[in-house]
């Protein structure tokens, strides 16, 4: 008798303490480049919320995360490069509208493991010889791309095929987006890729900064050479601010399903999104943009001007003044 | 009387002999080491899971919703999650698995069926987790449609111990002495009475044991559930199933996306970086706690059968 | 009490068909599972052929240039379990034989249930132990150049893992045998060395056998720990010092990203799952056909 008691009383506990009803849902996915911002955003939000919503987020990387999208099956698609073609016919197809908000900005970092002594800068024509499709099987030694390096084995890390920090880099140093060697550690986490090049003396990989940036002593980032002759940049926020940094600083974005903008819920989380973002975005360490951007973000979202101001095609070296003046279009 | 066998070489034999004896040692020091070796390995884990994790165990860890900050991150989440599944996988499985073992045991008559019913059960405790999760992924997700959530992670661990459940509920039965059937038929009792007043309440113990083995390896498992999509990042619980308003129970828990004890481990040791894996290391140490603790209970309560029923 | 004896027999009628349905479920599992993975990859092989399945070496389904050659992964796994076979053995066949020839009951008591811990430390926490423990520790002794992803130290926890498997069947095997067979080799003056090695082990082989099936049947599948510890990179080697990727790991990562429904990156999955379950298939027949060949009775 004692135990039915017992449990009556803890039912009754559990309800006194459960909220009336439940619990909406925010659904996000997409690139693992941004979800470090998403997940910050929402971790604060939910707090904010009292548990009155919740959110998800997931690390499908940014076609997988767009897949879903036009599905219908997510309320906001994480991107860390603009909308492709096919994504934009499938949303039409499913009649999915949206509104695309760029962010952050990216600086996308070349990195090799700290006991790697012979290479502190490299051009975008080393890049290329390493990570074309022609590389593949070829071009498998460090000496082979420039013949002072050590007769070492090149162990490569770089993002997963649904990642859009792979269409971006391939789009950036091949020239042509998702051209690339196959037999490299590819990974949508990059968790892994930074396990892979922390640990290996001969490892060199490519990964968001935000990854980059809280194992600063267990990498070393490499200077990038843009054009033949220039001097190489390393990544910062400043090399990014003043486009300095390039062909790898990157615009990332949030696309908002149009559908899911009417419900109140997303609409506080967008606004939210948008307010303090800046502040999380800093602190997870990637470039916020000014605040001029975030005013004209917000203003699209109220207004509901859906699509994107890109033309579905990749697109490299985009500099934040420009990404400025294609949204305020 | 002529000799037909030579003299034995005492000498050789006493050489032969200790030099047997040597072997013996040596191996019996061997097999002592190769024994211990393993130990130490397990010895080994445990410290360092203990070294790496035990600073990570506060209060507030178990309260807490994961989180991009390693020192508030907790498994608040993810053991609820755990018993939010184990709860359906035991409600699927035990009921299943008991009325498949006393249908073998007590019904089955020796025909192709039964046969073809044992092998598949002796087959499927041989399927790899994973491929209960492609299972899971392509039938109960696409087909049935019944999306990713609790539910759907219940039945896939429930189908993956359903063997252990029918095995152990088989020996349960098979060892109540065939005299305590024939008292019952004796007293004109049908044979479902029979099972059901007087087999099952004498193998109730053993059917235990084997529920809590099948649980204990349940709450380890992580591919399956990883395969039909527990989200890594949750930081809210599903939902309560008893609510303060009408009609006070609810079932929406059952729809709700998940992450359990082992997933949330995984995430964070895939984060690099100290603080996390300490967080991974504190987590699978509770998880162990978990397993420790549901393999005990289950070891003692065999003991415990085993002292109490005397035939 | 004619009608209440007959409505009693119906239930019991009832009942026998309800606990037959609750025994079919077993089967109906077994055909689910088949079904699934047959008909998914049959879908994958109207895209793909069979050939290039089986002989192709890169697996790089997700890529642009897509590759489906199943033998890095195929090489992935049947390295990696064996390794962990080539610790799991002898560890485990020996502890078997000490355990039941030499050791004094009481330390069969203790140990064994120690040992059937191994078996019940959940696979994350084998894969942290792998990654964050053994490879460092390889790293600073063994290779010093070792890649921190390798098959290597996966391969090594694996073969603790199921050294359980291989020792508590090997050692049922071995108690198994009839003490008279020993008694008689102990009259003969055998030492415990010899009874061990020829009359208990040969008596108890189908036993032993059958364990070796079932531990290798049990490291093949395993997910965690690989996926963990040996980055996720298919690579054709037999170097288990390299990182390679093994058919359940390549599961798990898809599986972590996205899966539209009819892909072709959906339907590989089943199409390497298929490829799992006939090798655990395999191996399982083995181990039941061994069992059959080498019993003998008593």
């Amino acid at each position: 008798m004692t135990s039915i008691r017992t449990f009556v009383a803890l039912a009754l506990a559990i309800a006194a303490s459960a909220p009336a009803r439940a619990a909406e849902t925010i659904a996000i996915d997409g690139s693992s480049t941004v979800y470090p911002v998403a997940e910050a955003v929402a971790e604060e939000f939910q707090g904010q919320e009292k548990g009155q919503v919740r959110v998800t987020v997931g690390i499908s990387g940014t076609g997988g995360g767009f897949k879903k999208f036009c599905r219908g099956e997510t309320d906001i698609s994480d991107a860390s490069r603009p909308i492709l073609k096919e994504e934009i016919d499938a949303c039409k197809a499913a009649g999915i509208s949206y509104y695309e908000l760029p962010v952050a900005y990216d600086a996308l970092t070349v990195a090799v493991s700290p006991k790697n002594d012979w290479v502190s800068e490299i051009t975008v024509e080393d890049l290329k010889k390493i990570w074309a499709p022609e590389a593949q099987g070829t071009v498998t030694r460090w000496n082979q791309v420039r013949p002072e390096w050590p007769d070492q084995p090149l162990m490569l890390f770089g993002a997963g095929s649904d990642s859009g920090t792979f269409d971006y880099f391939t789009e950036a140093i091949v020239g042509k987006a998702k051209a690339s060697r196959g037999d490299f550690t590819g990974s949508e986490d990059d968790n892994v890729l930074v396990q892979g090049i922390e640990n290996n003396k001969n490892a060199l990989g490519y990964i968001p900064y935000a990854y980059y940036l809280p194992h600063k002593e267990r990498m070393k980032a490499l200077a990038i050479v843009g054009k033949p002759g220039e001097k190489g940049v390393l990544p910062s926020m400043e090399a990014v601010k003043s486009g300095a940094y390039q062909p790898l600083s990157r615009p990332l974005f949030v696309y908002v399903s149009a559908k899911s903008a009417e419900r109140p819920a997303v609409q506080r989380f967008v606004e939210f999104f948008l307010t303090e973002g800046p502040a999380l975005i800093e602190e997870v360490g990637y470039l916020p943009l000014p605040a001029e951007a975030y005013e004209t973000a917000r203003k699209r979202f109220r207004d509901k001007k859906a699509g994107t101001v890109f033309g579905g095609v990749p697109e490299v070296g985009v500099a934040v003044e420009e990404l400025l003046k294609r949204e305020t279009q | 009387m002529a000799r037909s066998v030579a003299a034995p070489d005492l000498e050789a034999l006493r050489r032969g002999i200790r030099r047997r004896r040597l072997g013996d040692r040596l191996f019996a020091l061997f097999g002592w080491a190769c024994m211990t070796a393993a130990l130490l390995v397990l010895a080994a884990l445990l410290v360092d899971l203990a070294i790496d994790g035990l600073p990570h165990l506060r209060w507030d860890f178990f309260t807490s919703f994961p989180s991009r900050k390693p020192e508030r991150a907790g498994i608040l989440s993810a053991w609820v999650g755990s018993l939010a599944v184990m709860g359906v996988t035991a409600a699927a499985a035990i009921p299943l698995g008991v009325a498949a073992a006393v249908y073998l045991e007590e019904y089955g008559p020796k025909n192709w069926i039964t046969d073809a019913i044992e092998i598949s059960v002796t087959n499927l405790a041989g399927v790899p987790s994973i491929v209960f999760g492609l299972l899971a992924l392509g039938f109960l997700v696409y087909v049935l449609d019944l999306g990713r959530n609790v539910l759907t992670g219940g039945l896939t661990l429930a189908m993956l111990v359903l063997p252990i459940v029918i095995v152990a509920t088989r020996e349960a039965v098979r060892a109540v002495p065939f005299g305590i059937r024939e008292a019952a038929f004796a007293l004109g009792a049908t044979k479902w009475q029979t099972i059901w007043h007087h087999v099952l309440p004498y193998s109730m113990g053993g059917i235990a044991t084997g529920v809590i083995i099948a649980l204990a390896r349940a709450i380890g498992e992580t591919a399956p559930l990883i395969t039909i999509g527990a989200l890594t990042y949750i930081a809210f619980l599903p939902t309560s199933p008893v609510q303060a308003e009408w009609p006070f129970l609810s079932f929406q828990w059952l729809d709700d996306p998940f992450t359990v004890m082992p997933i949330q481990t995984f995430n964070w040791i895939s984060r690099p970086g100290d603080d996390f894996q300490g967080n991974a290391a504190a987590a699978g140490l509770v998880l162990m706690g978990m397993t420790l603790v549901m393999n005990g209970a289950a070891i003692w309560l065999r003991y415990r059968l085993r002292k109490r029923v005397r035939w | 009490m004619a009608t209440r004896n007959a409505l009693r027999a119906l239930g019991e009628h009832v009942i026998e068909a309800g606990l037959l349905l609750a025994a079919l479920s077993s089967i109906a599992i077994t055909t689910a599972i088949l079904y699934v993975l047959l008909s998914e990859s049959v879908g994958f092989f109207r895209v793909v052929s069979l050939v290039d399945f089986l002989t192709d070496t890169m697996w790089t389904p997700l890529f642009a240039d897509a590759r489906f050659g199943i033998l890095p992964l195929l090489c992935g796994t049947l390295v990696s379990s064996g390794v962990g076979l080539a610790v799991a053995v002898p560890l485990g066949l020996t502890s078997a034989l000490y355990l039941s020839e030499f050791a004094h009951p009481r330390t069969r008591e203790i140990v064994k249930p120690f040992l059937e811990l191994l078996a019940g430390v959940p696979t994350v926490v084998y894969g942290y132990f792998a990654l964050l423990f053994v490879t460092p520790l390889l790293q600073r002794w063994l290779f010093p150049d070792m890649p921190g992803f390798n098959v290597l130290s996966p391969g090594l926890v694996i073969g603790v893992m199921i050294i359980p498997y291989v020792s508590s069947l090997s050692e049922d095997a071995m108690r198994a045998v009839p003490m008279e067979l020993r008694e008689a080799a102990f009259a003969m003056g055998a030492t415990r060395l010899q009874v061990a090695a020829r009359v208990v082990l040969p008596a108890a082989l189908s036993g032993v056998a059958a364990a070796f099936a079932l531990g290798m049947s049990r490291a093949v599948g395993e997910t965690m720990v690989v996926a963990i510890a040996a980055g996720q990179q298919p690579n054709l080697t037999l170097d288990p010092r390299q990182p390679a990727a093994t058919i359940t790991a390549y599961i798990v990562q898809v599986a972590l990203g996205d899966l539209p429904h009819g892909s072709l990156g959906y339907l590989s999955i089943f199409a390497a799952g298929l490829t799992l379950m006939l090798l655990t298939l395999g191996f399982n027949v083995a181990g039941w056909l061994l069992r059959r060949r080498f019993r003998e009775a008593y």
